[in-house]
């Protein structure tokens, strides 16, 4: 049995600690935000935050992550009104979605750590988050619109 | 949720007003979960706002206007359901009029529909709600009017996607999350070779890995079925099969390189002839000669194909992103030994599809069925990326000889254009529609139909059968032939020292459509003008599912032959606009689709083995070399064609013509290789 703290809530699951996070969030856990797309830590679909840093869910094994704390894209906002999430909506960034939980979370990763980004730092931040469907040039713009939004709020959280 | 009244197949409304709209188009990220309700709530009169989206079920009410079945694909969502949603939006009106009119007794002429209500001739209002059980039971003319597109208010208005908010917080259930009690996960183990069977398997490693349910011998693999996907994927890894690799396995994709090249330098079956082209080549001053390889591509969505079924009892119901339901249904339906009224598909949404969902042998469904079928119990099959990429169902290879005659004027007299490729037809429910005189129309589609005026023309194919699987890659074979046709009349234009865009400008002459985005690209791309050093720009343009577009790349190329792309501007004319955002964001991605695969796409064969597997080998555009791109949206008045293809077989073309403009260095085979634009 593995203690972990997934959005704020503790779980005890059944799982050797190498399992990678990622399954154990979407067959243990049923938070199926966090989607599989190549398991290699390529395509960054899997990324979510382990105490506020982006990473690949897909590589991380559950053990890993004991006694840190993991936000998936269910966490992210309690209404999906983050910053980031509005912006996403606002500039019609989607399109078959699947990248997006993962985009996401690396852009509000990057936003705590750089709250007014270049284009260069988004490019450099979100390297390893593919989509195939090319929403890249909206990415960017609703980056700068959730920094906006944020730096107006005063600051990133 | 309250009970809701189906007005027609494709309009319910709830005694709260919530009106759902049946879409028989699966969402693949194209935005048809906002076009078609945006055509319903035109005519119905409600805001869209008003308005939640319920996936067809499987029936053939929701069969294509066109094909006699439910499919998504060959960008004709918004051109066959045009008039249909619209026609569905104002029958509803029209009952839900006279359904107001009778509870009134007053006569339906002076009642009029606006804005979720029917209102009285003295001003007072009934919501659709509350007249919807009663409307539910009126019947109206079928031939119920119109709006004149002059009175739209909603259809042609930039209009964010309605499907937005459930994908940005993690709701959206896409295959991969469909769920049904008591659900075993199974990761199959796949031929290494296309067509190998498996001659023995030994479960005993697999099954000893905590979680690993059985190990079942399923269609052409062997299934590894478990608790969850780790342990089913670690029990995969843990199996051990002996294969009978069959004669596909001595496929190189180097031998059928020369084979397909040698072939192109042979006649082939004539897909269209005029004139006397050999006759011109015969006393042409000058001739212009080229050939254009294209390799083998993936689709690659970003979720991997999956399929949930539930096989029980006689009934088989089934989760999946699909854009062929009513195929999948039938394959389901043999395969599980019911009849196809037994079978239940729930369309979820599709992470990509870009025609790998389409399958014409159903095959990741029936897979899903036969391995539901042997353990007798629910199932989700989920593929690793490594058995999506190296599945097969590719976009075929193809081979082009190209040649051209110039008379003392310069003129282009004559045009030769020979493809080899493999059909994609071969096999599928479309064979007998698209395959007549024994051509494939979609090996030679964007080749035959050359738009140019040129007085002698001859293309022709060769059809070649070497067993890879092939399928449609979105825009199917303009993938491959727009990258032949245009590049090959820049080098005309180069060697004719004329300017590439003003010589396709002439021939363009009675294509006025063509030539309208012809104009308006190289407008908004500021042709001829001066930019800054190293770099190129380059054009082209191309017509595809009834729609126009043209493209202006600037490009440069490092000292290390690293091509960087700064700005795509597209031009597009795609008849009436429903949605200008969806057109814009489906022009941004088949963009970066087309720069994917001319920069990096290729999926090659050596010993019958794919050699590529995941994204490090077969990698996609990535958002550091996201260019600016532009689009530029023709107003019209013809009736709306397709939109999701039709953006991606100007790019490559327009790139290697950027990279030509730039360098002076000819790309005649994709993808664009590094080392050969590597400065010496």
């Amino acid at each position: 049995m593995i203690s972990i703290k997934v959005n704020g809530m503790e779980y005890q699951v059944e799982t050797p600690r190498s399992t990678p996070l990622l399954w154990v969030l979407r067959d243990n856990l049923r938070l199926m935000g966090t989607k599989f797309g190549c398991g290699v830590a390529r395509c960054g679909v899997c990324t979510v935050l382990v105490n506020g840093q982006a990473i690949r869910s897909c590589v991380t094994t559950v053990g890993s992550i004991v006694g840190k704390d993991v936000v998936t894209i269910e966490g992210l906002s309690p209404d999906g009104n983050h910053p980031v999430q509005r912006a996403w909506i606002e500039d019609d960034v989607p399109q078959c979605g699947y990248c997006h939980s993962g985009q996401i979370m690396a852009a509000a990763a990057l936003l705590a750590r750089i709250p007014r980004p270049t284009d260069a730092d988004i490019d450099q931040a979100m390297a390893g988050n593919l989509c195939r469907c090319g929403t890249y040039q909206r990415i960017r713009r609703a980056i700068h619109r959730a920094s906006e939004t944020m730096e107006a709020k005063g600051g990133a959280q | 949720m309250t009970d809701s009244f189906a007005l027609n197949p494709f309009v319910s409304i709830a005694a709260d007003g919530t009106v759902t709209v049946t879409v028989n188009k699966s969402e693949m990220g194209q935005g048809v979960y906002t076009s078609l309700p945006m055509l319903v709530a035109e005519e119905l009169g409600c805001a869209l706002g008003a308005i939640r989206v319920e996936p067809a079920p499987v029936d053939p009410v929701y069969n294509h206007t066109i094909f006699p079945f439910q499919v998504t694909g060959g960008s004709t969502s918004v051109s066959s359901e045009w008039d249909r949603m619209r026609r569905a939006g104002a029958d509803a009106r029209e009952k839900l009029i006279a359904a107001a009119a009778a509870a009134w007794d007053v006569d339906r002429s002076g009642c009029r529909a606006e804005a979720g209500a029917v209102v009285h001739p003295a001003g007072e209002r009934i919501g659709y709600g509350q007249l919807a059980q009663k409307a539910a039971s009126m019947s109206v003319p079928a031939d119920v009017p119109l709006k004149d597109p002059t009175a739209f208010t909603i259809v042609g208005m930039p209009t964010r996607r309605l499907d937005s908010p459930e994908k940005v917080d993690g709701r959206a259930v896409f295959g991969i999350d469909a769920v049904t009690p008591g659900a075993l996960t199974s990761v199959i183990a796949r031929p290494p070779v296309f067509g190998a069977k498996v001659k023995s398997f030994n479960a005993e490693k697999a099954l000893a890995v905590p979680g690993v349910r059985d190990v079942v011998a399923a269609g052409s693999g062997v299934a590894v079925v478990a608790e969850a996907f780790w342990p089913a994927n670690l029990g995969r890894r843990a199996l051990e099969v002996e294969w009978d690799e069959g004669p596909l396995a001595r496929l190189s994709t180097t031998t059928m390189r020369e084979d397909y090249q040698s072939r192109a330098r042979t006649p082939g079956v004539v897909a269209r002839k005029a004139g006397d082209v050999e006759a011109c080549f015969a006393k042409a001053l000058k001739q212009v000669e080229a050939e254009y390889e294209l390799p083998y591509l993936a689709h690659a969505p970003m979720e991997p194909l999956n399929c949930l079924v539930d096989l029980r009892d006689g009934e088989c119901e089934i989760w999946t992103g699909t854009q062929f339901q009513t195929v999948d249904r039938e394959a389901a339906a043999r395969v599980a030994g019911v009849g196809a009224e037994r079978v239940k598909i729930h369309t979820t949404f599709l992470g990509g599809g870009f025609g790998r969902r389409a399958n014409p042998q159903s095959d990741f469904v029936v897979e899903a069925v036969q391995v539901a079928k042997a353990v007798g119990k629910p199932v989700k099959v989920i593929w690793t990326r490594e058995d999506d990429i190296k599945g097969g169902y590719f976009r075929p290879m193809a081979y082009h000889r190209m040649r051209a005659a110039l008379d003392s004027a310069g003129n282009l007299v004559a045009w030769r254009h020979t493809l080899v490729s493999q059909s994609i037809m071969k096999g599928s429910p479309f064979e007998a529609l698209m395959m007549g005189d024994a051509i494939d129309e979609t090996s030679v589609e964007g080749a035959k139909d050359l738009p140019y005026a040129i007085p002698n023309v001859l293309v022709d194919l060769h059809t070649t059968d070497v067993g890879v699987p092939v399928q449609w890659w979105r825009s199917v074979g303009h993938s491959h032939t727009a990258f032949a046709v245009e590049t090959f009349m820049d080098e005309v234009a180069h060697e004719a020292g004329k300017d590439p865009y003003e010589l396709r400008r002439a021939l363009l002459e009675s294509s006025p459509r063509h030539r309208g985005v012809l104009d308006l690209a190289a407008e908004k791309a500021g042709w001829g003008r001066p930019l800054s050093e190293g770099r190129g720009r380059g054009i082209a343009a191309h017509s595809s599912f009834g729609s126009f577009v043209a493209t202006v790349a600037e490009a440069s190329v490092g000292p290390d032959g690293k091509v960087r792309v700064h700005r795509v501007v597209c031009a597009i004319d795609c008849g009436m606009v429903v949605n200008p955002l969806t057109i814009e964001a489906q022009m941004e991605g088949a963009i970066v689709m087309g720069l994917s695969a001319a920069l990096y796409g290729e999926i090659t064969l050596k010993d019958g083995r794919v050699e590529q597997g995941n994204f490090t080998d077969y990698p996609i555009l990535g958002i550091g070399e996201m260019p600016l791109v532009e689009v530029y949206i023709v107003s019209s008045k013809e009736a709306p064609s397709g939109v999701g293809e039709p953006g991606v077989p100007p790019v490559a073309p327009a790139l290697s013509n950027a990279i030509f403009a730039a360098t002076g260095k000819r790309i005649r085979s994709l993808p664009i290789r590094r080392e050969e634009l590597k400065k010496a």
